[in-house]
């Protein structure tokens, strides 16, 4: 296990930010810390990457304690955080050569380390313009880059994607990807549900500081109705109707748009089972649709009653 | 050792670029001479021309100046995204405002270099042996790094670099109540007591006998109140890093 946490907690005045937190990493993995704003995730982050002490609780990133041993962790880590960590005067390349050299690299090989990670991430063209003339997508780019200067065993990376466009945020993808498979823990955190399914080898869902759910993306969806039928009722009258007679069943309703779910297996025979159970007379439901749940079914089912 | 100096080069760059604010903070002061040498100095008796008397006072009102950036540029560190990195790559305390530090003595002693180079140009005639102008360099030196230390300690203090520059105002005011501009004993006796015994007259007064070669009597009391408040500022600096890293 690459990273542990146990009962971190950490409060600011009477506020409990995080709330004894429990989570392992396994090495190579790539770790999603899935919540909305304000649920700890940046929090979580700090105290992993020894910039924030626990209030109690205690936590390790690649085998080292995280306030007994900072420096060693602080060697074998990156964190890139939500806002760009970069000189906005500096150019592209004597930001990463700085960080270089605080790696403990010579002049000479901090100039070659920062060609190289220039290179890789398409930012040679303009390595010698001030940072300060970046778009969002080539900062964002620069800023991984610096995180891998020094060849970090685990990245921490604070919502990595949040405010980029869909081709940079491809292109991010696309790198954590790529650095998994070449051995580097990642741990990310993100408000898309999109984002942690789609990178992530294992999700905890944070909300309020408490992590409500944890698991691959498989098996939290299957935490919930697998398949869903959403019905559309014609109207207040018949919403009230069907929500009565479904009682437990269903899994979400949405009174605004007159929208109840509740689980099915798809099949068409408990599809029509189903309707002719709830509306003999064929005027209550409006329409109706079968769909798989999606991570936002799992996130709204177990934040709903925390 | 090589990270003070990697922060350093950082700082001294990030200066260089900082464009009309170097502009801004190099003019200021020599403004400041045009401004006392020809607008007030004729008002003002010295005994003597009012140019030779003013120069040390603008050297010392020059690094007061400089105290406002630097404890602004601390301020703006500590206010950015880049801190974390650096945090998190493990640079230590010292490199952090070390690097500013040293990056501020160099450019007060640019500006010094600069005051000086306008006041020959308008009369300032100073006569002085090569070891008094070591021990005035010197003086300045330690002058220019206490400041320094303190500023750290307020850009520290400041929870945004506005406020920084607000806080580091004080510095600026200080050397009107001392023997910069006018002298001390025109000034009310319950203002000639601070005057006359603050530390900035100590340097200012010393810096005047070094180089105008008059009888140096304060020099000691003024390197001792340098390395006071150099020490009181590495203090108050690392007190408040802690304090600030921990409260994060």
């Amino acid at each position: 296990m690459t990273v542990v946490a146990e009962g971190l907690s950490k409060a600011y005045g009477r506020h409990t930010v995080l709330d004894h937190l429990d989570l392992t990493v396994p090495s190579g993995a790539i770790y999603a810390l899935l919540g909305p704003n304000g649920a700890g995730k940046t929090t979580t982050v700090r105290l992993l990457a020894t910039l924030l002490r626990p209030d109690s609780g205690r936590a390790s990133v690649a085998g080292f304690d995280v306030v007994d041993a900072r420096s060693e962790v602080r060697r074998r880590i990156s964190l890139t955080g939500q806002h760009a960590a970069l000189d906005e005067q500096q150019t592209g390349e004597e930001n990463l050569r700085m960080v270089a050299r605080l790696t403990g690299l010579s002049r000479a090989a901090a100039r070659e380390r920062a060609g190289q990670l220039l290179e890789r991430f398409a930012l040679t063209d303009a390595a010698g313009r001030r940072v300060k003339t970046y778009s969002g997508g080539m900062r964002r780019r620069l800023d991984l880059a610096a995180g891998l200067v020094g060849e970090p065993e685990v990245m921490f990376l604070d919502e990595p994607t949040t405010g980029l466009d869909p081709r940079s945020r491809q292109a991010v993808w696309e790198e954590v990807a790529r650095l998994a498979s070449a051995g580097v823990t990642i741990f990310l955190t993100t408000q898309y549900l999109e984002e942690a399914d789609r990178l992530a080898d294992r999700i905890a869902l944070l909300h309020r500081g408490r992590l409500v759910a944890e698991g691959t993306a498989a098996e939290l969806k299957h935490r919930v109705a697998g398949e869903r039928l959403e019905l559309t009722l014609a109207d207040a009258d018949a919403y009230e109707h069907a929500e009565l007679m479904l009682g437990g069943r269903i899994v979400r309703r949405d009174p605004a748009r007159s929208t109840l779910e509740v689980a099915t297996d798809g099949s068409g025979a408990h599809v029509r089972e189903l309707l002719d159970a709830l509306d003999p007379g064929r005027t209550l439901v409006e329409r109706f649709a079968v769909r798989s749940s999606t991570l936002d079914d799992v996130f709204l089912e177990v934040t709903a009653d925390v | 050792m090589s990270e003070v100096l990697v922060m350093a080069g950082r700082s001294v760059r990030l200066s260089l670029r900082a464009g009309d604010a170097l502009i801004t903070a190099l003019a200021l002061p020599i403004m400041m001479m045009l401004l006392f040498v020809y607008f007030f100095g004729g008002a003002i008796e010295t005994g003597g021309p009012y140019v030779q008397h003013v120069v040390p006072g603008v050297l010392v009102l020059c690094a007061a100046y400089g105290a406002g950036t630097t404890a602004m540029s601390v301020a703006n560190d500590m206010a950015e995204a880049v801190m974390d990195r650096l945090r998190s790559l493990d640079v230590s305390a010292t490199a952090l405002l070390g690097g500013h530090v040293a990056a501020s003595v160099v450019r007060n002693l640019a500006a010094t270099v600069l005051v000086f180079a306008v006041a020959f140009a308008i009369g300032f005639r100073p006569v002085a042996s090569p070891g008094d102008w070591l021990l005035a360099a010197a003086l300045i030196a330690a002058f220019v790094t206490a400041m320094s230390w303190l500023a750290a300690a307020i850009g520290l203090l400041a929870r945004t670099p506005e406020a920084a520059s607000g806080y580091a105002f004080v510095f600026a005011f200080l050397p009107y109540p001392s023997s910069a501009f006018v002298p001390v004993e025109t000034m009310p006796g319950w203002l000639q007591a601070f005057a006359a015994g603050q530390p900035l007259t100590q340097v200012i007064d010393s810096m005047r006998a070094l180089l105008l070669d008059r009888p140096v009597t304060v020099l000691g009391a003024a390197f001792v109140w340098c390395v006071a408040l150099g020490l009181a500022g590495v203090a108050a600096a690392a007190a408040l890093y802690r304090l600030r890293v921990k409260r994060a």
